[in-house]
């Protein structure tokens, strides 16, 4: 009985020092963010605000995004609109082409990662740069983001070490973080200054100014967008707020939730082009308006992508990034991942114990366990239900819809207690895998009822 | 004050000094308690593993065994929860209107805010940790989820105060799931078995001698990598201790 994820996460798990590491650490981000949220009296009142702004603007982006439209173009923008990945890349493509670029200098961006858009760039001979440090890392080693707030949170420094001996010739054997870090930030500059055009993705685009707002702790969108006399800025468009002081909800919840910080290092707000250059905002769907269309998963589009539903998660932080198949892990992960392609993705729906923590923690409430649950119901109807939960749910309910043999079954079942060990601690039993069974009681609680045992 | 007694499937086949110990403490306290026969299961095994439907029926059942009474208690937060949130959707399915789910407590959630006993005879002269199971907690409330900025409560903690001689502690993660999850501990065996582990080496580092909370099914869990693992704790439902000396 397995799913490609519990595959993986058992194998993550048998690197046991990895594993607790794994979970230590982004509990203690977790910790940190419990301590942030707790120095706001109001942070409840926030989650609540942030939800309501979310509901709101998502079932008002005809209009916020027609006026978001309006005031960017008066600000000199150009705007465009990509119905899914592949235009998205396209209108990427032919403004580099249009600038004769080669070099692209790009920061963070989960939604250039949804729409696959490097390696279509490499494809048409761009040089893409990560100048995200952690992503940059990720990129030299041709990894993909394990976590999507802390991408490169399953490397260890001795790997990036050994990859920058190699990749940027460090000295051989210093892993040192301050050295190899200096050494990643005079890499960078030479991108930097080289750069043809900067991109940005957009944790916040506000409706009443036109304008899109980047936040990142390394200032690398800044330095980015510093040189490059071309910015193109791309967004999803939940991403869409009314106004600043919607805005201002958001980036307090922010990096309190991802990263217990009380905010980013950097939170920059981009309107105007470049001094003589040019400014390309582009919105994006790629299935965003299906899942507006959709009552029980609508609100996914609330998530500013903090992250913390995968620091609280209990299964994520023992599994890690790589044991889910989509693109993006943890509880968020999972539904987008249904909502891309629930065939494709279904093997994450195993991936929670359906504790709720994620749905208690998210800063704009997503609903994250109980839509899982609801993931679980759809399951057997796209062909995708485990053949050994379906039979033995069925089996129960067979059981269990017929109290005169389920009392009997009660009777026999002590005898499991005295069978020899190889019968019943084998392959067959996953229960038996690291647990000890409890034994059935001599006479069930509904025996000694009718017994009057009970008293 | 009428009340059904709800004894769930596996309590029923394993754990039915559980049941003795709800029933005898509802009686201590003067109250009336019925248990009506040939309960089997509340269907949350089967829903949360993506069999909703197949819970139909014994949600059916469970309004019928129960129609008489005034309150359901049982001592299984889980299955609580579940008949609470979940068959009320289930049955509206089946063209019936839930009643259970507004007459259905969790035991200590119904001595707490319906009996509020203000003493009782137990006496326990031990050290616990308090086990908060993610049901009781984020469903049925029955503490201060630690995600969430609000005052700490803990209902399982005020009822532990009317125990003589005990000390109560909680583990460092105060809520992280046990990795129990239903059909989760045999769908990803080694992830919950890892939690599992994490979860009892928390409870055993403040010292306790008991593991304790308000559902067995964590605690089965628990107890399965205790005995594996062979470890210096042991488990006992909340009710037990409350229960202690009746």
């Amino acid at each position: 009985m397995t799913t490609k994820h519990a595959i993986a996460g058992t194998r993550f798990i048998a690197n046991e020092t990895q594993e607790k590491w794994h979970d230590e650490t982004l509990w203690m981000v977790r910790a940190k963010r419990d301590k942030q949220s707790r120095s706001l009296p109001e942070w409840e009142r926030l989650r609540d605000l942030a939800s309501a702004i979310k509901m709101y603007s998502n079932s008002h982006l005809d209009t916020l995004l027609e006026e978001f439209e309006r005031n960017a173009v008066a600000n000199g923008a150009i705007v465009h609109w990509a119905k899914d990945a592949e235009e998205h890349n396209r209108i990427v493509y032919d403004i580099l082409k249009q600038h004769g670029a080669k070099n692209l200098i790009k920061s963070k961006s989960m939604l250039t990662e949804e729409c696959e858009m490097s390696p279509y760039l490499f494809s048409k001979g761009i040089d893409v740069v990560e100048s995200d440090l952690g992503e940059r890392i990720l990129q030299l080693m041709k990894l993909k983001p394990s976590h999507i707030v802390l991408p490169a949170i399953h490397v260890k420094r001795q790997a990036i070490g050994q990859m920058m001996e190699e990749k940027l010739g460090t000295e051989p054997g210093n892993y040192d973080p301050t050295y190899l870090t200096h050494a990643m930030r005079r890499h960078l500059r030479d991108k930097f200054l080289h750069a043809d055009v900067a991109m940005t993705g957009a944790n916040f685009a506000v409706a009443s100014t036109g304008e899109i707002v980047v936040c990142t702790n390394e200032g690398n969108a800044d330095m980015g967008t510093s040189f490059p006399k071309v910015h193109i800025a791309t967004f999803g468009m939940e991403k869409i707020v009314p106004n600043r002081e919607a805005l201002g909800v958001f980036t307090r919840l922010l990096a309190r939730s991802g990263t217990g910080q009380p905010v980013t290092s950097y939170t920059s707000h981009y309107r105007r082009p470049p001094e003589g250059g040019e400014f390309h905002i582009i919105i994006v769907d790629n299935g965003r308006s299906d899942i507006l269309a959709d009552a029980d998963h609508v609100k996914t589009l609330n998530c500013i992508r903090c992250g913390e539903c995968m620091n609280t998660c209990p299964v994520y932080r023992r599994t890690g990034g790589y044991s889910y198949t989509y693109f993006i892990p943890g509880p968020i992960g999972i539904n987008l991942g249904m909502l891309r392609n629930p065939k494709q993705f279904a093997d994450n729906v195993s991936a929670c114990s359906l504790c709720l923590s994620c749905s208690n923690v998210c800063p704009a409430k997503v609903d994250l366990g109980e839509q899982i649950y609801k993931w679980r119901q759809k399951l057997d109807r796209i062909g995708r239900a485990n053949p050994e939960k379906k039979l033995m749910s069925a089996g129960m309910k067979f059981l269990m819809e017929r109290p005169a043999l389920f009392n009997t079954a009660l009777k026999f079942a002590p005898v499991v207690n005295h069978l020899p060990r190889f019968m019943v601690y084998n392959a067959a039993n996953a229960w038996g895998k690291g647990r000890e069974l409890p034994a059935f009681a001599k006479e069930s609680f509904n025996d000694l009822w009718k017994k009057n045992k009970v008293k | 004050m009428k009340i059904g007694l709800f004894i769930p499937c596996y309590v029923n086949a394993v754990y039915p000094e559980v049941g003795i110990a709800a029933f005898k403490l509802l009686k201590s306290l003067g109250l009336e308690v019925d248990y009506p026969l040939n309960q089997t299961c509340c269907g949350q095994p089967m829903a949360n593993a993506g069999f909703e439907a197949e819970a139909t029926r014994l949600a059916l059942r469970m309004e019928d065994l129960f129609a008489a009474y005034e309150y359901v208690v049982g001592p299984s937060a889980s299955c609580v929860a579940f008949v609470k949130e979940n068959h009320p959707h289930i049955l509206e399915e089946a063209g019936h209107v839930c009643q259970n789910s507004e007459k259905i407590y969790d035991i200590c959630e119904f001595l707490h805010d319906v009996v509020k006993p203000t003493h009782l005879q137990a006496e326990f002269p031990h050290k616990v940790s308090l086990h908060n199971s993610c049901h009781g907690v984020r469903e049925l409330h029955l503490s201060s989820p630690s995600e969430r900025n609000i005052p700490y409560y803990s209902k399982l903690r005020d009822l532990l105060q009317l125990v003589k001689g005990i000390e109560v502690f909680e583990p460092k993660r105060i809520d992280e799931c046990c990795g129990f999850g239903g059909m989760f501990s045999i769908e990803e065996p080694e992830v919950s078995v890892c939690m599992g582990k994490d979860k009892v080496r928390d409870h055993m580092s403040t010292g306790a001698e008991y593991i304790t909370g308000a559902d067995s099914s964590c605690l089965m869990h628990m107890q399965g990598v205790i005995n594996r693992e062979q470890l210096p704790i042991k488990t006992i439902h909340i009710v037990q201790i409350l229960a202690a000396g009746l």
